[in-house]
C-alpha cells in the first residue's frame, strides 16, 4: 500500500455530512453557550466592569471578570497562561491571563465570559457589560516596537521579549575581505492561518464520576490536557481530551491553551452542565493568532561567481502582545534562512519585539517563509549585481549531494544540530527549469513584449526542517473480529491521516487496508503525544505507527508458530491470515487475538477456544512472564534530529503595464520530502499549500491602523484566494530522496507549499519591473506607486 | 424579558421539521442546533465563504444570512440530501459526492458541503460544464486546503457520473 495513491477513508463521513466538527458535538443535547467580551482597545488600562445588568437578562447562567477566577481548587485560574516554550535568550516573555487583569494590550483580549442558554442570548448579554478604561498609547507595527517611544509593557524595556544571536565562522571579516558585497533591507507584514472552522471548545464535567471530558478544536490534544488538568487543579487521570474533526488549522491551532479552552471547562465543572464556545469569525481575526510580520538588514560578501564568502543578517519580529509560544518563530526564520546554501561563514542577531497587537505563533511555514525569501532576495541581489543568471548563481552555493549529512554549525528550533539529512538541490534545480521552461523564458519574455505585455519568471529554493521531535507513539490493537485498531495521539485536521497511517499498518501487519481504522487526537486511546506541527505527522506518528504495528506483528507469529506448530520464520501474513509457507495450515488474525487472552468467561463462539479448559499447557501459566494479554503492539519514535525536506518553485508572472494587476501565468513545484506514502495526498497538500502562499504574497495582510483596530478582520476585506486567484497551470515534480533517520525514509510536507511564496512572486516581480521588490506582500496599487517612485527616481538621476 | 418564539415548520431533505424558535434565529443555526444536521457548516456567518451554502427551492443559497422564519415555505436541500437511495441504508453518494471521493476534492471537509450543494445546483443548470465553466461555478465558495484544484476536476468528474448514471 505504500506509495499508492489511494482513496482517503474518511472522506465518506466528510461527503455524507457526517463529520464530527467541535460545534456539532453535543448537538441535541442539553448545553450552554459562552460568549466572550473583548477589548475594543488597543492598549488600556481597566478602570471598572460593570456586569450588573447581565444577570438580569434571561437565561443567562454565569458572568466571570477576572475577579471571579481563582477560588477553590483552581488557584492558577487568577495566574496567567502558561508560557509554552520557555528560551534562556527569551528574558522578557509575557503571556495574557484567561480573563484580562488590569490592563488590556490588543483589540480583542479577553475581558469578561457569559455563559447563557444560547449564543444569542449570551452575546445580548456581552453587550450589557459596561468597562470604564483609560487610555494608554498603543504601539503597533515593528516601526513603532522598534522606535520604543511607548512601551507594550511597563516593565519591558525596548518592547524587546528576547534577542537571540548565532554564528558559524566570522561573517564580519567574510565579509570585509570579500571582493564584492552588498547590503539588503526587507519586510514581510503579517497574515494568518485562517482556517475556514475557527476555534472552539465544549466541555462537560460528570459529577458522578468526578472526570471531565474536553472537545477542542486543536493540533495537540495532550497539550490542552494537561494545561486544563493544571489550571483547573485536576490530576491528569481526571481529565480527557477528545479532537473531534477540525477543520483545517495551518498552526493556529497549535497554541494552546487559549483562554476559551481552559474557561469553559471551568464553567462546566462550576454550573454542572456542558458549556459550548464556537468563536465567529471577527473573534478568529481579533483574538487567535497571526505570524509573518518581520524586519531584515542583510550584509552579504561574495566572489566572481555569486559564491557566499559572509552573511550577516539582522532582524526584527513582532510577536504581538505576548509571547505564549516563545521565540520558537525567530529561531526557525534565522536557521531555516540558510536553505539548500552553505555560505562562508553566517551570523544572525533577531529581536523579538512586542506591539499591542494579536500574538503572533506559529502559521504554516512558521517562521521560514520569511527566512527563504529573505535569502532568495539576496541570492536575486548577488545574480542582479554580478549580471549573472539567478539559477546559476544558487547552483554555486548548493550544498552538493555528497555533502549530507551537513552540519550548519547552528542550533534549531528542537534545541539540536541544524544538520541537514538528505537532499540533491542541483536535481531538483535541473527539474525545475525543465519545468518552468527557464531557458525557453527570453524568447518568451520578447514575444510578450511585441504584443505590449509584460512577464516575469522567478524561482525560489528552501529547505524545511520537518517531523521534529520530541516523539511520537502509538498503540495497535488486533481485536477477536480480525479488525485493526490504531491509535497515535497527535491530531487531524484535513491530512488524511485515518488513509495514509492505515497503508503504513496494513503492509507492516500484513492486513487488508479496509480492516484498519486509525484515531488521532484522542487522550483517552493515546496518552502520550506531542502534537501536528511543524510536517511532523507523517514522519513522527508514521513511524511511530509502523513500529508499534510491527511489535503487533512479532506477537502475533509468535501466537500463531504455537497454534500452528511451526517456526516463527517459517511464517507469513497475507490479507489477515497466517500460513505456514508452502501448506495450507493457516490461522487467522482474529483467532490468534483470540488465543492471545486466555479466559475465564466465554462470551460468544469465538471466545470459546480461549477458556481454560480450551487452550494452554496445563504447566505452564496462562499468560507467560514476559507476555502481556491482547493481541498488541505498542511504540514510540524519538529521532536524535529533524528531517529536512526541500523543494523549489518558479513562477511566470505577467504584470498589467496600466493598472500593475499580477496575473500568474504558470507555477512550477519540485518537491522532494522523501519516501511518498500516498502521492495524491502530498500532492493535494502542496497545491493547498500554493494557493496558501498566493494569497500570503499577493493579497492577504492585516491592515491594522494606528490605534490598532483590525481594520479588515473579515472575509469580505481580508482576501483569501478563491479558484480566480490560484493558478491555472499548477506543475509538480517529485523527487524521492530518503531521510536515513526514519524506518520509512520519509520526511514531512505539510507546509512546503507555502515556504517559497513571498521569495518566488517578489522575483518574478521584480524580474517583470525590472527593480527590487523589498516588501511583501504586494498588491497592484502598491506595484503601481513603486513603478512611480522608480520612474521618478530614474528622472531626478537623469543628467540635466 | 423573554424574546417571542414562533412556530416555524421547515421541510428539509423531503422531510418535515417542527421548531419553535425566535425570529432572528439563522437559518444555519435552525438547521444545526434544533433540528440536528450538523452536515451544513458556518465559517463566517456573513455569506463570504460559502461552506453554509444549501439549496431552497433547488438554488443555492447562504443559509447563515437567511432566518429560519423566511424559510417556512420553501423546500430545502442540505448535504445530508444529496444521498442517493440504492437500497441500502446509507444509500450511495450523489455525483458530486462520489467526483470528490474520486479526485481528491476535499482535506478538512469543512467547506465541502457548501461546494457540494452548489456545484449540484451548477450542474443542474449546467451538465456539461468547460472547465472555465466549472471554474466560474465554485468561484463564489473558500477553500483553505485544496488550492481548488482538485475541486475543478471534481466538476468535471461529477458531471462525468451524472452522465452514466442518468
Amino acid at each position: 500500500m505504500f506509495g499508492e495513491p489511494v482513496q482517503r477513508v474518511e472522506d465518506q463521513r466528510f461527503l455524507r455530512g457526517r463529520g464530527r466538527y467541535v460545534d456539532d458535538v453535543l448537538v441535541g443535547q442539553q448545553v450552554l453557550h459562552a460568549a466572550v467580551l473583548r477589548s475594543p482597545h488597543a492598549h488600556a488600562r481597566i478602570v471598572d466592569i460593570d456586569v450588573s445588568d447581565v444577570l438580569d437578562v434571561d437565561g443567562v447562567r454565569l458572568v466571570w471578570t477576572h475577579e471571579d477566577l481563582g477560588g477553590g481548587t483552581a488557584p492558577a485560574m487568577a495566574e496567567p497562561l502558561p508560557l509554552l516554550i520557555p528560551h534562556p535568550q527569551l528574558t522578557h516573555g509575557r503571556t495574557q491571563y484567561a480573563l484580562a487583569k488590569d490592563e488590556v494590550n490588543y483589540v480583542g483580549e479577553a475581558i469578561a465570559l457569559v455563559v447563557a442558554d444560547d449564543r444569542y442570548l449570551a452575546e445580548d448579554a456581552v453587550g450589557r457589560i459596561k468597562v470604564s478604561y483609560e487610555f494608554l498609547p498603543p504601539v503597533v507595527g515593528l516601526d513603532a516596537a522598534r522606535a520604543a517611544e511607548h512601551l507594550v509593557h511597563d516593565d519591558v524595556p525596548g518592547n524587546v521579549a528576547a534577542r537571540l544571536e548565532q554564528a558559524n565562522g566570522d561573517a564580519g571579516a567574510a565579509i570585509a575581505s570579500a571582493p564584492h558585497t552588498l547590503s539588503l533591507d526587507l519586510e514581510v507584514e503579517r497574515s494568518a492561518s485562517t482556517p475556514l472552522e475557527g476555534r472552539g471548545t465544549v466541555a462537560r464535567w460528570d459529577v458522578d464520576t468526578g472526570r471531565l471530558t474536553v472537545w477542542t478544536s486543536t493540533q495537540t490534544s495532550t497539550g490542552v490536557r494537561a494545561a486544563v488538568a493544571a489550571k483547573l487543579g485536576l490530576d491528569l487521570g481526571q481529565v480527557e481530551v477528545v479532537t473531534p474533526d477540525v477543520g483545517g488549522g495551518f498552526g493556529v491551532k497549535i497554541n494552546h491553551p487559549w483562554p476559551e479552552e481552559v474557561l469553559v471547562p471551568y464553567a462546566a465543572r462550576t454550573l454542572g452542565l456542558p458549556v459550548k464556545f464556537v468563536e465567529d469569525r471577527r473573534e478568529h481575526f481579533i483574538s487567535s493568532a497571526h505570524e509573518r510580520a518581520q524586519q531584515h538588514h542583510v550584509e552579504v560578501g561574495y566572489d566572481d561567481e555569486g559564491r557566499v564568502l559572509g552573511l550577516d543578517v539582522q532582524f526584527w519580529h513582532d510577536n504581538g502582545a505576548y509571547t505564549p509560544y516563545g521565540i520558537v518563530l525567530p529561531i526557525i526564520t534565522s536557521t531555516q534562512l540558510l536553505g539548500p546554501y552553505k555560505p562562508g561563514a553566517y551570523r544572525v542577531v533577531f529581536e523579538s519585539l512586542y506591539t499591542n497587537t494579536v500574538m503572533c505563533t506559529p502559521y504554516r511555514g512558521a517562521g521560514r517563509p520569511q527566512g527563504c525569501y529573505v535569502m532568495e532576495r539576496t541570492m536575486d541581489a548577488i545574480a542582479a549585481a554580478l549580471g549573472k543568471d539567478r539559477t546559476d548563481v544558487r547552483a554555486a552555493n548548493f550544498i552538493q549531494p555528497d555533502e549530507f549529512p551537513y552540519d550548519h554549525g547552528l542550533i534549531f528550533q528542537d534545541g539540536r544540530e541544524l544538520e541537514y539529512d538528505s537532499g540533491d538541490y542541483p536535481a531538483s534545480l535541473v527539474k525545475l527549469k525543465e519545468l518552468i521552461g527557464w531557458e525557453e523564458f527570453p524568447a518568451f519574455r520578447e514575444e510578450m513584449a511585441r504584443e505590449g505585455r509584460r512577464v516575469g519568471i522567478g524561482l525560489a529554493c528552501y529547505v524545511e526542517g520537518t517531523g521534529v521531535g520530541p516523539y511520537e507513539g502509538a498503540h495497535v490493537h488486533i481485536e477477536t473480529s480480525g479488525k485493526v485498531k490504531v491509535a497515535t495521539g497527535l491530531t487531524t485536521q484535513g491530512q488524511g491521516h485515518a488513509t495514509s497511517f492505515a497503508q503504513i499498518v496494513a503492509d507492516a501487519l500484513g492486513v487488508p487496508f479496509e480492516s484498519v481504522e486509525v484515531v488521532t487526537g484522542d487522550t483517552r486511546r493515546m496518552p502520550y503525544a506531542v502534537g501536528t506541527f511543524a510536517s511532523r505527522a507523517a514522519v513522527m506518528s508514521g513511524s511511530a505507527i509502523h513500529l508499534a504495528a510491527l511489535r503487533a506483528r512479532e506477537k502475533v507469529l509468535k501466537i500463531a508458530a504455537d497454534a500452528l506448530e511451526a517456526n516463527e520464520e517459517d511464517l507469513e501474513i497475507v490479507d489477515g491470515v497466517v500460513s505456514v509457507r508452502g501448506t495450507d495450515a493457516s490461522i487467522d488474525l482474529g483467532t490468534v487475538a483470540v488465543l492471545s487472552n486466555p479466559l475465564r468467561y466465554a462470551f460468544d463462539e469465538a471466545s470459546k477456544a480461549a477458556t481454560q479448559f480450551t487452550v494452554g499447557d496445563p504447566g505452564k501459566p496462562p499468560v507467560a512472564e514476559d507476555e502481556e494479554p491482547g493481541l498488541e503492539g505498542k511504540d514510540f519514535y524519538s529521532p536524535e534530529r529533524s528531517t529536512f525536506a526541500n523543494g523549489m518553485h518558479a513562477v511566470i508572472v505577467e504584470t498589467d503595464p496600466d493598472t500593475a494587476e499580477i496575473t500568474i501565468l504558470k507555477y512550477a513545484v519540485v518537491h522532494d520530502c522523501g519516501n511518498l506514502i500516498n502521492p495524491m495526498i502530498v500532492e493535494g497538500q502542496i497545491q493547498g499549500g500554493v494557493a496558501q502562499g498566493v494569497g500570503g504574497a499577493l493579497y492577504e495582510r492585516m491592515a491594522y491602523d494606528e490605534s490598532g483596530q483590525l481594520v479588515n478582520a473579515s472575509f469580505m476585506d481580508f482576501l483569501m484566494p478563491y479558484v480566480t486567484e490560484v493558478p491555472r497551470a499548477l506543475d509538480i515534480d517529485h523527487l524521492q530522496t530518503p531521510s536515513p533517520l526514519n524506518p520509512l525514509g520519509i520526511k514531512g510536507a505539510g507546509e512546503a507549499g507555502v515556504i517559497p511564496s513571498a521569495a518566488v512572486f517578489a522575483s518574478a516581480i521584480s524580474d517583470a519591473e525590472g527593480f527590487a521588490i523589498t516588501s511583501m506582500p504586494i498588491s497592484p496599487s502598491d506595484l503601481f506607486h513603486l513603478r512611480l517612485q522608480h520612474a521618478s527616481v530614474a528622472v531626478d538621476e537623469e543628467p540635466a | 424579558m423573554s424574546e417571542e418564539l414562533f412556530d416555524v415548520r421547515l421541510t428539509v431533505n423531503g422531510l418535515p421539521h417542527e421548531a419553535r424558535l425566535p425570529a432572528r434565529r439563522l437559518l444555519s443555526d435552525a438547521l444545526r442546533h434544533d433540528l440536528g444536521l450538523t452536515g451544513t457548516h458556518v465559517g463566517c456567518e456573513h455569506g463570504v465563504c460559502g461552506a453554509c451554502t444549501v439549496l431552497v427551492d433547488g438554488r443555492p443559497v447562504r443559509s447563515c444570512l437567511m432566518f429560519a422564519v423566511s424559510a417556512v415555505d420553501a423546500e430545502i436541500t442540505t448535504v445530508e440530501g444529496l444521498i442517493e437511495a440504492d437500497g441500502t441504508a446509507a444509500g450511495r453518494l450523489g455525483p458530486v459526492q462520489q467526483a470528490f471521493a474520486e479526485c481528491h476534492g476535499l482535506q478538512c471537509g469543512f467547506c465541502t458541503p457548501g461546494f457540494l450543494t452548489t456545484i449540484t445546483a451548477g450542474l443542474r443548470d449546467n451538465p456539461d460544464p468547460t472547465e472555465d465553466e466549472a471554474r466560474e461555478m465554485i468561484a463564489g465558495n473558500l477553500c483553505r486546503c485544496t488550492g481548488y484544484t482538485n475541486i475543478v476536476k471534481s466538476v468535471l468528474r461529477a458531471a462525468e457520473i451524472a452522465g452514466e448514471r442518468s
